[in-house]
């Protein structure tokens, strides 16, 4: 069973705004009847056409589907379109106190919902990412055909939720979770990603408040490194950071490994590249 | 809440009497039966009334009874032997339905060089022997053919396998963890030459299960260190859990005519009301032979973990072939390849009764689950057209 927090329970098992607008101004619908979860999702809007009034919903999926859907509708009540815009899947799974993140996709699909109905009320270009089958054109290359999703649409996911592993991106489109054909595509598109970012960071100024730079030294060990050293089993704890110094010790696998020298390596280079150049790594025993 | 449990697939409930046998082998009757002396001796000889207890209940011979940890070791345990048992021999016979125990480990053998042959189910989830007949070639080494399938129910024709295997000379192994103690079998007069079963499954403990293996069969350990089981598996037995298994299968050979009788009327009963009061169902296998204790109802445009949940808030605990449950993101395997639309792949629920299911609990299911599906109906946005018109 999962391990749902009680604002997930409460907002799956009395779900608010159930059902249909007739009127509806914008109306949204993502996901299939095959991909095993689907939203459909109205939007009134006041006389003006500016605030939201009401929102409604029909979902086909699971329990933080069903939950995700009425924050969701919560959510937008009162907000301008541009406002309701702004809403980020992280938003909604913070709504409800957090989602497991194998069930991130719920969240996202909410925030797909919205952005279809807001793009066809305005009568732009849906940013149609073939979510579901349903779209007939798409933007971008398609990556995953198992549940139709394109490239311009995983790296926005990626970029916005700063995935960093092949297994999140599934956990939070789908996208690699039947056949797992598309699983190197996502590996690239993670790369071309990251490697985006690393390009803005290094246009950044260079010279970092000591705040900013231990928060980028404890971003990089967490984002960089940490799923590195995962993947082989192994794992470091950051102990200290003094000026340019970082001290780390190394856990599971790589404690005691003959080889940490050149981990230790490694993680001063991921620093040095991420963060400042004059960063030096220490081993110490924590 | 009182509760309502209908997951006996997934694991059972221990016997109080099950747990009363094992209950001394803790910390009175600790001995090593290995040992020499008196108090290893008197575990011994309860280790040995286990082993005629399983082997009566299977119509086998005690020393055919190999116990393990579990029925995932007895499955790995018996391919793997095959294997090495004819190392020239490099091509495996399964099913595209079998548990993830046998499924996963054929699977990794094709990146060791094994050619794995997985047979198709049609739409009630049963074999086609011909299909078997064709597949299997002097390069054959094992065929593991599950009994009864532990999401459906549906049982194969196992003897009628076995004995086609049997005239190309490779080994036939069955993982019967859903079926022993639920339906009658007869090792005596089987073709079978290996047989899994788990005990958690027939009301005795978590950790241990038995590998039948037919006399004569050539077997290769998969642990080794002593010679405990006749050197066919090493390790100091599990004493407790070996005695409970003994104890859970000389208790399974009483129920069986409860499972064959009482048991399947309830399920019969709970299949017939659920289909007459939900609309567009269909029952998973229900055009083959089934365990009297399963029940694989699926039902369409809605998404079995919503099912499950509000089941479960009504006290309720059953199972569900949705992907939603599992973390996966596909519906089961199994009813895939039965090729269940996906309209109700994604709602299928699973009922599995056990002695201890009470009319209570049927009448409960049967009280709940209609509302909760027209709830979850009227969510949805597909199939609208189908809603019940209250
Ligand atoms: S193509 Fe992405 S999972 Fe199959």
């Amino acid at each position: 069973m999962w391990d749902y927090t009680d604002k997930v329970k409460e907002h799956f098992l009395n779900p608010r705004n159930v059902g249909e607008i007739t009127d509806a101004d914008a109306v949204g619908e993502v996901g299939s009847l095959a991909c095993g979860d689907a939203l459909k999702l109205f939007i009134k809007l006041d006389e003006n056409k500016e605030r939201i009034v009401d929102a409604k919903f029909q979902t086909f999926g699971c329990g933080s589907a069903i939950a995700s859907s009425s924050a969701l509708t919560e959510m937008v009540k009162g907000k301008t379109l541009d406002e309701a815009l702004e809403i980020t899947n992280q938003q909604i799974a913070d709504f409800l106190g957090g989602l497991p993140e194998e069930k991130m996709h719920c969240s996202v699909m909410g925030q797909e919902a919205l952005e279809a109905a807001i793009a066809k009320y305005r009568g732009v270009e849906a940013p149609a990412h073939g979510h579901g089958h349903d779209h007939v054109e798409t933007e971008g290359e398609l990556v995953c055909k198992c549940f139709g999703l394109t490239d311009v649409f995983l790296k926005k996911v990626i970029a916005s939720n700063k995935l960093h592993t092949a297994e999140q991106v599934t956990h939070f489109t789908k996208a690699g979770g039947a056949c797992g054909g598309c699983i190197p595509k996502i590996k690239e598109l993670i790369a071309e990603v990251m490697g985006e970012e690393k390009k803005a960071a290094a246009e950044k100024p260079s010279k970092l408040t000591n705040l900013r730079k231990m928060q980028l030294i404890q971003e990089t060990l967490e984002n960089e490194v940490r799923p590195q050293l995962w993947a082989d089993g192994g794992d470091l704890e950051l102990i200290d950071i003094d000026g340019s110094t970082v001290q780390v010790a190394f856990r599971k696998a790589c404690a005691g490994c003959a080889s940490s020298g050149y981990t230790a390596k490694f993680v001063e280079q991921k620093l040095r590249e991420l963060v400042s150049s004059d960063i030096t790594v220490q081993e110490v025993q924590g | 809440m009182r509760e309502i449990y209908l997951d006996n697939n997934a694991t059972t409930k221990v016997d109080e009497r099950v747990f009363e046998e094992m209950r001394p082998y803790f910390c009175e009757l600790y001995g090593n039966p290995s040992s020499m002396h008196f108090f290893g001796g008197q575990v011994q000889k309860k280790v040995d009334e286990a082993r005629a207890r399983v082997a009566s209940l299977l119509g086998a011979l005690p020393d055919e009874i190999v116990f393990t940890a579990c029925g995932t070791e007895s499955d790995n345990a018996a391919i793997r032997s095959a294997l090495e048992v004819f190392p020239e021999k490099r091509h495996i016979i399964t099913s595209r339905v079998e548990h993830p125990a046998v499924l996963t480990q054929c699977r990794n053998l094709t990146k060791r060089g094994y050619r794995v042959t997985e047979l198709n189910v049609d739409g009630n989830g049963q074999l086609d022997l011909n299909e078997l007949e064709k597949a299997l070639d002097d390069d054959t080494a094992i065929v593991s053919l599950m009994y009864a399938n532990n999401e459906t129910g549906v049982i194969f024709p196992i003897e009628e396998a076995a004995r086609i295997v049997k005239k190309k000379g490779a080994i036939f192994h069955t993982d019967a963890v859903q079926a022993v103690g639920k339906i009658q079998l007869n090792m005596a007069e089987s073709a079978i030459d290996m047989l899994s079963i788990s005990g958690h499954k027939l009301h005795a403990p978590k950790g241990v299960g038995v590998l039948y293996v037919r006399r004569g069969t050539p077997f290769r350990p998969f642990l080794v260190g002593g010679h405990q089981e006749r050197g066919r598996r090493a390790g100091t037995e599990n004493t407790a859990s070996i005695i409970a298994m003994g104890k859970a299968c000389q208790l399974a050979e009483q129920y069986m005519a409860d499972e064959a009788g009482r048991v399947r009327e309830l399920r019969d009963r709970l299949e017939r009301e659920l289909t007459a009061l939900i609309p567009n169902t269909r029952i998973n296998g229900g055009g083959t032979d089934r365990l009297p204790n399963t029940l694989s109802i699926a039902m369409e445009f809605v998404e079995g973990e919503g099912i499950l949940l509000l089941l479960s808030d009504k006290g309720i605990c059953a199972s569900s072939g949705s992907a939603c449950t599992s973390g996966s993101l596909e519906p089961s395997h199994v009813l895939r390849a039965m090729g269940v639309p996906f309209t109700c792949a994604h709602g299928s629920i699973r009922f599995s009764l056990s002695r201890f299911t009470t009319d209570d609990d049927i009448d409960a299911v049967i009280k709940e689950l209609p509302p909760i599906i027209s709830r979850l109906r009227e969510m949805s946005p597909f199939g609208r057209e189908y809603l019940v018109q209250k």
